[in-house]
């Protein structure tokens, strides 16, 4: 019923994903004015690459976000598992070529761990995901200043090629990091879980009435959301060469949280998507790019920052409150008494 | 072993009468608390030394009631911390080490306090933008247009009219010294406990607990949220003077303070979300932050561990909150 009634509405109106690479068209078009009217080209190679470099390492963090918001979860501790990757992958494979794949194996493993244990903390014993990857958060700090007093561990240079080598204009590490966005657009949109996810978000107690084990999609979104740290991580440890624990106090966690709701996706989970997340994410690389090239005082930036991720929520908020009001919830008669009241259609979140 | 299940069932049937439901876990938390650091070193407990904590546990208690009334109406203000240190740093350099300047600056502190907290509460109210992004918007700006205005690093010099609030105190035969932190936290405190007993304040927790119902029945939702807002960064200011006074101006001012506060309202069982919770509890968990943090002193703890330890006894406290919220029909046991 619900799919006959919102078809018209459907081609009317721009879906939120749309809206969001609208803007980030227009975010271009005027940075690209801008470094113009300074005499520069925003989209020569230099300025490409630098783009999308930027977008990688934030891109993997805010993809493993996506999926956590979207359950109405959020993980704060994704900066930290970052700083604990890079280490880890660095120190196992001890530059020596032979054990890279040991190290992006031991990666892999401890940041599904943490997720994990993230997951469990927030599904089993009840814990409030703001605390709990707080907590976390805190927990792998004590123990990455206390192991590590400063960058350790070598990245052999067959590993570097993955955070410097790239195809034309195009890095390798973003080259990846779109496959990954695929992947898990075919996961959000063709498997169980990934459909699963819209419907814990949307309502936990709905989904778990129809049937659905809420807590291991939980779980799954925030081992898939550590895991995505996981290759930031290893990513940051292929650029510097070494792994550094300093990464944790660059504030990707609160970045990647910007860039997933500026991508359209609800801080309270069931709506969204990556592919909106995706432009979030080259929005604000496209915004740093263009700051940089303006020479704008770094601390400047961070206002413009502010003000800009504030806007464009806002716009979002409006649309959404528009949406409601147009979008009749239980039909105009009342609600049927005792017949099972179909829960919102899983397939529902999914549609933008 | 039995003992102390005992003492702690005993104190939570105690605490649960008195306070309700999950916050009873944080009374318990902060008497363990006291007694591991009364068996490592009986002298904190003399009165020179409690006072020392006072004066150090005092701006955070404030901060906690701020974030209390924000939290307790369903949303959450990240922008505390970069706003204590925006104050501290404003108040740097407008006074610039000339007394006469003290009264003039502590009300423009005020007015900025006040515009940032009607900022915050119009965005979140009128633009209907999520707090926890709100927030963080202006946690951004004030980072950035602070460091722009200063150049990088704090300028200035506070008076020791300023100073006087957060490092001095009343000179006392018994105590030694009476800081002035602490009565101002205690107003803080009673002035909040009260401001929930009001109609106000039961407004506050209605629309925490459910906005919608509360608009039903008349409330106007984005005024009481501005309110709260408003609230939450004033509180935050005078905890900024506090600061300011304490540990003087540094470009690190109040870094991190906005997840210490969250996290000690948390602690004291008032739930994210809005709508449970009493500011007594507030206060009890940002106490009990603070005595971790003298505990982890006393047993000399390096520094770096502490996080670790501090995160999981976060976690296992509210974990364990969670599990007896999640059964409120059953009697305690007793």
């Amino acid at each position: 019923m619900t799919a006959t009634t919102t078809r018209p509405r459907l081609s009317r109106r721009l879906g939120s994903t749309e809206l969001v690479y609208a803007a980030l068209l227009g975010v271009l078009a005027i940075g690209a004015v801008l470094v113009a009217v300074r005499g520069g080209n925003l989209f020569g190679t230099a300025n490409l690459v630098d783009m999308l470099t930027r977008s990688s390492l934030l891109g993997f963090v805010a993809l493993g976000q996506t999926f956590v918001i979207l359950c109405g979860s959020l993980d704060l501790s994704v900066g930290y598992v970052m700083a604990l990757c890079s280490l880890i992958g660095a120190t196992t494979m001890a530059g020596d070529p032979a054990k890279v794949p040991l190290g992006i194996a031991a990666v892999l493993v401890v940041a599904a761990g943490i997720g994990l244990l993230n997951g469990l903390i927030v599904s089993v014993l009840k814990v409030n995901p703001f605390i709990a990857t707080l907590g976390m958060g805190l927990v792998i700090k004590g123990y990455l200043d206390t192991t590590y007093k400063g960058p350790a561990g070598e990245v052999p240079s067959s590993f570097q090629q993955f955070g410097y080598s790239r195809i034309g204009f195009l890095p390798v590490s973003t080259a990846v990091m779109l496959v990954a966005v695929v992947l898990g657009i075919l996961y959000l949109r063709r498997t169980r879980t990934g459909y699963h996810m819209f419907a814990v978000g949307g309502s936990a107690e709905v989904a778990r009435l129809s049937g659905i084990r809420t807590g291991r999609v939980v779980v799954m979104a925030h081992v898939l959301c550590a895991v995505a740290a996981g290759v930031a991580g290893l990513l940051v440890a292929a650029r510097f060469g070494t792994g550094s624990a300093l990464v944790y106090s660059s504030g990707y966690d609160l970045d990647s949280i910007a860039a997933v709701v500026l991508g359209g996706t609800l801080l309270m989970g069931g709506r969204g998507g990556i592919a909106g997340t995706l432009g979030g994410v080259l929005i604000l690389a496209v915004l740093d790019t263009v700051f940089n090239i303006l020479q704008v005082d770094p601390f400047f930036k961070d206002v413009l920052r502010g003000v800009v991720i504030i806007a464009a929520v806002a716009i979002y908020a409006r649309r959404q409150i528009d949406r409601k009001a147009s979008r009749p919830r239980f039909g105009n008669g009342p609600p049927p008494e005792p017949a099972p009241d179909p829960p919102v259609p899983v397939g529902q979140g999914a549609d933008r | 072993m039995t003992a102390t299940a005992t003492r702690t069932a005993g104190a939570r049937a105690v605490a649960g009468r008195l306070f309700g439901g999950g916050s009873a876990t944080v009374f318990a938390l902060l008497a363990l608390v006291f007694v591991a650091i009364l068996f490592l070193n009986p002298s904190f407990f003399e009165p020179p030394s409690l006072m020392a904590f006072a004066k150090k546990a005092a701006p955070l208690v404030i901060l906690a009631v701020g974030q209390y009334l924000v939290i307790v109406c369903g949303e959450l203000d990240l922008s505390v911390g970069s706003l204590v240190g925006a104050q501290v740093v404003i108040a740097a350099a407008l006074i610039d080490g000339e007394e006469s300047r003290t009264v003039p600056v502590l009300l423009v502190m005020l007015a900025f306090g006040v515009l940032v907290g009607l900022v915050n509460g119009l965005v979140v109210t009128v633009l209907k933008v999520h707090s926890l992004i709100a927030t963080l918007g202006m946690m951004l700006v004030l980072y950035g247009a602070i460091r722009l205005w200063t150049g990088g690093a704090p300028t200035g010099a506070l008076s020791d009219g300023f100073r006087q609030v957060g490092r001095e105190g009343i000179d006392m035969p018994v105590l030694r010294q009476l800081p002035w932190a602490l009565p101002v936290a205690v107003v803080v405190v009673v002035a909040g406990v009260a401001l929930m007993r009001k109609p106000f304040g039961r407004t506050l927790i209605t629309t925490g607990d459910n906005e919608r119902a509360a608009a039903f029945a008349g409330v106007r939702v984005w005024r009481v949220r501005t309110v709260a807002f408003v609230l939450s960064s004033v509180l935050a200011t005078l905890a900024g003077v506090l600061i300011g006074g304490y540990a003087g101006v540094t470009a690190q001012v109040g870094e991190g303070l906005e997840f210490t506060a969250i996290t000690a309202v948390v602690l004291g069982g008032v739930v994210l979300g809005g709508g449970r919770g009493t500011v007594l509890a507030a206060m009890a968990g940002a106490l009990t932050v603070e005595a971790l943090f003298t505990l982890f002193n006393q047993l000399s703890l390096p520094s770096t561990v502490r996080p670790t330890v501090q995160g999981v006894i976060i976690i296992a406290a509210v974990a364990w909150a969670a599990r007896e919220r999640r059964r409120p029909f059953l009697p305690p046991q007793s």
